[in-house]
């Protein structure tokens, strides 16, 4: 049987209130939101925290909303939110491909997009979305807001540059013009971590790559991203060669290591491969923006 | 910590350790008993109820966290001595052999069935996907869930 080890509890009733008992419990104080990461390791002892501040009932971070060119999510979003958010769809079928294949419908429903984020785990889908798309952290402190790139967010394995006294409170993705984005993961079963994943977004003026972004998951990319992979792209018309190269130059750049879930060699592999496939998924929606979900099934 | 928590529409308030899992209130508090308690890892989904309106995974949730919401445990799926349609059609369609993960799988199907009433077998395959039976092969379970979308009543 496993069951956490003794532990306080305190239910926030806003931001602020999360943030003052933060600052009064310390660094053994741990935010609650989901709980499907923080939880199981607390039953295997892997985290003990002393307190937990609960932050499931600040229902005000819940929201998906479109403002200004960009869409906003709120941190205490639940997975299922974000696949079911015709928003989402419509600016960012990355997402709603990358949270098809995040852990179960049932997990869907409680687990939240800031926990997975603040988690980060080396194989998170959504680290690898959100630094494909360019999207903004927002941490609130003791001190106010400040932003950070999603693509400095994470410092290590299970590490972010979140402070034991600040909240991630927000995500911020710019709405571009001419973009297209998706998600292919390949995993061992429904559930599962996966073996690699790759998200990329391009922004095409005609057929000429503006931008480009890459984001790779448990392939051990820094930082989620193919940055070199991305620059090679910039500049060049969006073809089929063209993303097999980025393909190869994403997989000479990550770091993966052989695990139960496979060697490094065909997790190099799929770092290629998918990259490739899934660049060339993103330019054919950027082409088709109205088909975003037929591309979506087709691609899938 | 005092929790209330409304169970099957009954109020139950109860002294708990914030380290209590959901799944262990109800069968060791309330002694309800349907819900099962699996892998204790939200991979098998036997321990699903409904908190609120969605299911989760009661293993993976702390009663604390349910202080003040509503849970539906399969103890609740049968109205007025009425089983649910989703009841009828395990039994109709031999939906489950050891019976261990039929309460879980039972709430999500209710829970795809009200959102979705008229499903075809891949979308009652997905909804379960995070849901583990050994016995059946899933076959008979899916058989189950789309005899009660044949058999309930269209929804008002």
């Amino acid at each position: 049987m496993q069951v956490p080890a003794h532990v306080e509890y305190e239910k926030a009733k806003s931001v602020e209130h999360a943030l003052a008992l933060l600052t009064r419990y310390g660094p053994e104080a741990r935010i609650l939101a989901g709980g499907h990461s923080l939880i199981p390791m607390m039953k295997l002892r892997i985290a003990q925290p002393e307190v937990l501040i609960d932050i499931n009932g600040l229902t005000d971070l819940c929201y998906i909303k479109v403002s200004d060119h960009e869409l906003l999510i709120g941190s205490l979003a639940r997975h299922a939110q974000l696949l079911d958010s015709d928003a989402v769809g419509e600016h960012f079928a990355i997402l709603r491909d990358a949270e098809r294949v995040i852990a179960d419908p049932i997990v869907r429903n409680w687990g939240t997009v800031g926990g997975s984020l603040c988690q980060a785990d080396p194989s998170e889908d959504l680290s690898a979305a959100f630094a494909a798309v360019k999207g903004t952290m927002v941490i609130q402190g003791p001190d106010g807001t400040r932003t950070v790139s999603a693509r400095e967010f994470h410092t290590g394995p299970y590490e972010t540059v979140v402070a034991p006294g600040e909240i991630l409170v927000e995500i911020r993705l710019p709405v571009r013009p001419g973009g297209g984005s998706g998600y292919l993961k390949v995993a061992r079963r429904v559930g599962d971590w996966p073996v690699g994943a790759v998200g990329a977004a391009v922004w095409l003026d005609g057929d000429v790559i503006i931008d480009a972004g890459i984001g790779l998951a448990a392939v051990g990319a820094r930082h989620f991203v193919a940055a070199e992979a991305e620059e090679y792209l910039r500049g060049r018309p969006a073809t089929p060669e063209h993303f097999g190269r980025a393909g190869e130059i994403a997989a000479e750049n990550c770091r993966p290591v052989s695990d139960q879930r496979g060697p490094a060699d065909y997790k190099r592999h799929l770092a290629r491969e998918l990259t490739a496939r899934v660049l060339a998924v993103a330019a054919g929606r950027a082409r088709a923006p109205e088909g975003k979900d037929s591309a979506a099934r087709s691609a899938g | 910590m005092r929790v209330s928590i409304a169970v099957n529409g009954a109020e139950h308030s109860r002294d708990v350790e914030p380290r209590l899992l959901l799944i262990h209130f109800l069968r060791d508090e309330l002694g309800l008993t349907g819900s099962h308690w699996g892998c204790d890892t939200s991979n098998c989904g036997a321990c699903v109820v409904w908190l609120d309106e969605t299911p989760v995974k009661s293993c993976t949730v702390l009663a604390v966290m349910a202080d003040g919401h509503r849970v539906r445990t399969v103890e609740g799926l049968a109205r007025d001595g009425k089983l649910d349609p989703v009841q009828e059609g395990f039994a109709a369609c031999h939906g489950l052999q050891c019976g261990f993960c039929t309460p879980g799988m039972m709430l999500t199907a209710r829970w795809l069935l009200d959102r979705n009433p008229r499903p075809t077998a891949g979308e009652v395959r997905a909804a379960i996907s995070g849901q583990v039976c050994r016995c059946t092969g899933y076959e008979n379970i899916v058989r189950s869930v789309l005899w009660a979308s044949d058999h309930q009543e269209p929804q008002s």
